[in-house]
C-alpha cells in the first residue's frame, strides 16, 4: 500500500513539475527517479520528506568528462563518453544522519537541484531549506533521547548501507558486462577488424613489436590529447554558463547513440541469428526504443528503465571501443585515461576538479542526463503513519502544485510543506519509534561503465585463456569499484573511479593470460584438481 | 556436444553453489561483498602459484614430459598450500576489520559474525575454483567434438562436473572449519583441513581412473560437511527440530521483517 502511494505521489510529481518548477530538463529526471525509487523502500514507508538525489557533493567529475565525448560523436560521428565516475557521491549512512544534527544548507541545494539559471528559486531555496531544517530540527529534538541508540545503531547502519551502494553499483556494472561479454561471444562483427577511429590514426600492421608499440602509444597520445582538449572545452563552457549549448549536445549525442548504433547492433545481431526482418518493422522498433530512451533519459521515466537504457547505452558505447580500437592501443588507452582519471580529479589545477569546484561554488549539479544514479529513499518506521498522513498529503495534492509536499523546491511548496511538518512533527512525537533515515543514491559516471566493459569485453575478445581470462578481469574489477567505495566512504569527496579497478583489471588480464592460462590448460589436460 | 551435456554438467558443477548463493547470500549486500573478495584472495593466490610454476617451467627442460609433470604435480601441491594460506590471511584481515569496526561502533555484536564470513569466504573460495576448473571445459562441450577419441575417458565431462561440485562444497567446508579452528586457537584442525585439501588434490593425479579420485573426495566431503555442521554450532538434535519445523528459532528468524 505505501509502495502505491510513493508511486501515486511520484507521478503527481511529474505531472505537477512542468507548470510548476522551471528546472533544467536535465535535473528533472533526478527527482523522478529518486521519488520512483522510494518504492524501494524496504519499510511501507510514506513518501520521502525529502528529495534526495545524491550526497552534499555534486556528482560532478565524471559528467564533463561525457561531454568531451558528446562533442566530439557529434563532431566526427563517434560517441565517445569519457564519463569517468570521479562522481561518486556517496553519503554513507554516517553523514545522512549526522545530517539530522546538523543539516548541511548545500545538500539541499544539491538535492533541489534547481538550476542556477533560475536565480530567483535560489531565494526561495533558503527558506526552504531551513524547513526542512526545521523539520530535521524538530526530529532532532524528538529522538534526542534516542541519540545514543542513534549512534550506536550508526556504524553497523553504515556499515550496512555501505554494503548496499556497493551492491547497488555492481548489478549495473555486472549487467553491462554481461551484455558486452555475451555479445562479444555470439556476434562476431565486434570482433572483426574494421578500420579505426580517426582518433588512433597509427595502425598496428607493422612487422615489429617496436614499430607497433610505437604506434599504440602515439594514438594514445593523440586520444588522450582529444580528451584533455573537450574537457577544457567543456570545463570553459561551464563556466561562462553556456547551458544550453551543453545540452544541446547532450542530446545530439544521446540522439546518435540510442538510433545510430542501436540500428547498427540491431542490424548485426539479426545477422548473426539469420532472422529475417522488414525495414518497417525495424524503423518502429528503433524509433519506439529511440524516442524511449530519450525520454528516459533527458527527461522523466521510470527510475529501472533508465538505468537499463543507461546500462544500454554504455555497452553500445563499449562495443564500438572494443572494435574499433587496435589491441594494443586500447590497453595503452585504458591504462593512459586511469593516469588521466586520477590526474585530472584529484590534482587542484585538474579540470575536473575545477568543475566541481565551480559546481559546488554555483551550488548546483551537473547534468545528470549521463551519469547512473541508484537513488534510493528510505523511511524506517512509520509504517502505523502512514494512513494518518495520508489524507495530509491527498490535501495538498489535491493543489496540483504541492504534489509531493517533500520536494522544498520553490517558494510554492514552502507554504504547503508547513503543514506536513506539523503532521510529522506531531507524529514524531507521539512515537518514539519513529526515525527518519534516508539514504542518499550513489552515482557513477556512464564513461567507468564504458571502460570496464571495454577491459572485460577486449579480455573476453582476444584472451586465448578464454573464460578463465574473462572472469579474473570480472573479479578484479569488482574489487576495484569496492575498494574505490571503500576509499569514497573515507575520504567523502569526489574520486576516480577508474585507477583502481582499471589497474587490478589489466594486471590480472596480463598475469592470467601469460601465467594462469598455461598452467590452468596443464592441469584441465591431466585433470588435476587444485 | 550437446546442449544437454552442456546443461547438465552447468547444473551438476554449479547447481548447489548457486543455490546456496542464492537463498543464503543474495539478499544480504555485505556477505555478497564478502564471497567477491574471498573469490579474489583465491585468483591472487591462484596468480602466485602460477608464477612460480611458469618460471619453473621456463628454467627447466621443456621436452622431457615427465620432468613437466613433475613440476605439475609441484604446481598442484603449492597451489593448495598457497590457497590455504591466503585463507588464514583472508581470516587475519577479516579479524582486524571486524575489530576495527567494532572499535568505531559502540556496540557489540558485529553486522556480520565470523562464522557467516567462514561460510560466505569458503562458498568464494569455491566458486573462484569450481569456476577456474570448469568454465573452459563447459564452453568447449557446446561446440563440436568427440570425447575421449584418442583413448581417452569418455566420461570427462561428467567426471569434471562432479570433481568440480565436490571441491566447492569441500571449499566451503574447509573455510568454517578453517576459521572455527583459528577462532579457537585448535592448530591441530588448522592442520587437518590442510592436509584433507592436500588429499583430494593429489587423489585428482589418478585420474582418470575416477573410482580413485571421486569417491575418495566425495567421502571426504561428507566428513568434512559434518565436521563443519558440528562446528558451525548443529547437532543431531538441532537437524531434527529444523527438519521437522519444530525449530523456533529457525522459524522465527524466517518470519523476521526484511
Amino acid at each position: 500500500m505505501p509502495w502505491r502511494f510513493d508511486a501515486f505521489e511520484a507521478y503527481k510529481f511529474c505531472a505537477a513539475v512542468p507548470s510548476v518548477h522551471r528546472r533544467t530538463i536535465a535535473s528533472v529526471p533526478r527527482y523522478f527517479h529518486t521519488l520512483v525509487a522510494s518504492r524501494t523502500t524496504h519499510l511501507g514507508t510514506l513518501t520521502p520528506l525529502r528529495l534526495v538525489t545524491s550526497a552534499h557533493r555534486c556528482p560532478i567529475a565524471s559528467v564533463p568528462r561525457c561531454f568531451n565525448t558528446l562533442s566530439a560523436s557529434s563532431l566526427l560521428n563517434i560517441t565517445f563518453m569519457n564519463t569517468s565516475g570521479s562522481e561518486e557521491e556517496f553519503c554513507n549512512e554516517r553523514t545522512s544522519l549526522m545530517t539530522t544534527e546538523s543539516p548541511p544548507l548545500s545538500s539541499y541545494h544539491v538535492e533541489t537541484g534547481i538550476s542556477s539559471l533560475e536565480d530567483t528559486q535560489t531565494k526561495a531555496r533558503c527558506p526552504i531549506t531551513n524547513e526542512s531544517n526545521n523539520r530535521e530540527a524538530r526530529h532532532e529534538g524528538v529522538s534526542v533521547e534516542r541519540d545514543s541508540t542513534a549512534d550506536s545503531e550508526d556504524e553497523e547502519m553504515s556499515l550496512k548501507y555501505g554494503a548496499k551502494h556497493v551492491i547497488m553499483l555492481f548489478v549495473p556494472v555486472t549487467l553491462c558486462m554481461i551484455v558486452v561479454i555475451a555479445t562479444i561471444k555470439s556476434v562476431s562483427f565486434y570482433t572483426e577488424k574494421g578500420g579505426q577511429l580517426i582518433y588512433t590514426p597509427f595502425t598496428e600492421d607493422t612487422t615489429s613489436v617496436g614499430q607497433r608499440l610505437l604506434n599504440s602509444v602515439l594514438n594514445t597520445l593523440i586520444m588522450i590529447s582529444v580528451i584533455v582538449v573537450m574537457t577544457i572545452f567543456l570545463v570553459v563552457l561551464y563556466k561562462y554558463r553556456c547551458y544550453k549549448f551543453i545540452h544541446g549536445w547532450l542530446i545530439l549525442s544521446s540522439l546518435m547513440l540510442l538510433f545510430w548504433f542501436s540500428f547498427m547492433y540491431l542490424g548485426e545481431v539479426f545477422k548473426t541469428y539469420n532472422v529475417a526482418m522488414d525495414y518497417p518493422t525495424l524503423a518502429l522498433v528503433i524509433w519506439n526504443f529511440g524516442a524511449v530512451g530519450m525520454v528516459c533519459i533527458h527527461w522523466k521515466g521510470p527510475l529501472q528503465l533508465q538505468q537499463a537504457y543507461l546500462i544500454m547505452i554504455s555497452a553500445l558505447m563499449a562495443l564500438v571501443f572494443i572494435k574499433y580500437l587496435p589491441e594494443w592501443s586500447a590497453w595503452v588507452i585504458l591504462g593512459a585515461i586511469s593516469v588521466y582519471d586520477l590526474i585530472a580529479v584529484l590534482c587542484p589545477k585538474g579540470p575536473l576538479r575545477m568543475l566541481v569546484e565551480t559546481a559546488q561554488e554555483r551550488n548546483e549539479p551537473i547534468f545528470p542526463a549521463l551519469i547512473y544514479s541508484s537513488a534510493m529513499i528510505w523511511m524506517v518506521g512509520m509504517t502505523e503513519h502512514s494512513a494518518v498522513q495520508q489524507p495530509s498529503h491527498q490535501e495538498t495534492n489535491s493543489d496540483e502544485e504541492v504534489g509531493q509536499s517533500h520536494h522544498d523546491n520553490t517558494e510554492d511548496n514552502r507554504n504547503m510543506v508547513v503543514p506536513e511538518t506539523e503532521v510529522h512533527g506531531a507524529q514524531s512525537r507521539t512515537t518514539s519509534a519513529v526515525e527518519l533515515e534516508e539514504e542518499r543514491g550513489i552515482k557513477l559516471g556512464l564513461g567507468d561503465f564504458i571502460f570496464y566493459s571495454v577491459l572485460v569485453g577486449k579480455a573476453s575478445a582476444t584472451a586465448s585463456g578464454d573464460w578463465n581470462t574473462t572472469l579474473a578481469c570480472f573479479v578484479a574489477i569488482l574489487i576495484g569499484l569496492c575498494l574505490t567505495l571503500l576509499l569514497l566512504a573515507i575520504f567523502k569527496k569526489a574520486l576516480p573511479a577508474l585507477p583502481i579497478s582499471i589497474t587490478f583489471g589489466l594486471v590480472f588480464y596480463f598475469s592470467t593470460d601469460n601465467l594462469v592460462r598455461p598452467f590452468m590448460d596443464n592441469l584441465a589436460a591431466h585433470q588435476f584438481y587444485i | 556436444m550437446t546442449t544437454s551435456v552442456f546443461f547438465g554438467c552447468t547444473f551438476i558443477a554449479f547447481g548447489p553453489a548457486i543455490s546456496l548463493f542464492l537463498f543464503t547470500i543474495a539478499r544480504d549486500p555485505l556477505r555478497v561483498i564478502f564471497l567477491i573478495a574471498g573469490a579474489f584472495f583465491w585468483l591472487v593466490s591462484l596468480l602466485l602459484s602460477s608464477l612460480v610454476w611458469f618460471i619453473a617451467v621456463q628454467i627447466s627442460n621443456k621436452e622431457n614430459a615427465s620432468v613437466q609433470k613433475g613440476l605439475l604435480i609441484f604446481g598442484v601441491v603449492l597451489s593448495v598450500l598457497l590457497q590455504e594460506t591466503f585463507r588464514f590471511s583472508y581470516y587475519k584481515l577479516l579479524k582486524r576489520a571486524n575489530e576495527g569496526l567494532m572499535a568505531l561502533s559502540q556496540e557489540d555484536a558485529m553486522p556480520i559474525s565470523i562464522r557467516q564470513l567462514a561460510y560466505v569466504s569458503g562458498l568464494g573460495f569455491g566458486f573462484m575454483s569450481g569456476a577456474f576448473s570448469v568454465v573452459n571445459i563447459l564452453a568447449d562441450s557446446l561446440g563440436p567434438g568427440t570425447v575421449g577419441i584418442h583413448g581417452d575417458s569418455q566420461h570427462y565431462f561428467v567426471s569434471s562436473a562432479f570433481m568440480t561440485m565436490a571441491i566447492i562444497l569441500l571449499h566451503m567446508f574447509w573455510g568454517v572449519v578453517f576459521f572455527d579452528a583459528c577462532e579457537k586457537k585448535r592448530w591441530w584442525a588448522v592442520v587437518i583441513v590442510v592436509l584433507s585439501h592436500l588429499l583430494v588434490s593429489c587423489l585428482s593425479f589418478l585420474n582418470p581412473q575416477y573410482e580413485g579420485s571421486l569417491i575418495p573426495a566425495y567421502v571426504v566431503m561428507c566428513v568434512m560437511g559434518m565436521w563443519a555442521f558440528s562446528s558451525a554450532g548443529g547437532s543431531f538434535r538441532n537437524l531434527k527440530l529444523c527438519l521437522t519445523c519444530r525449530d523456533k528459532d529457525f522459524l522465527l528468524a524466517n518470519h523476521r521483517p526484511r
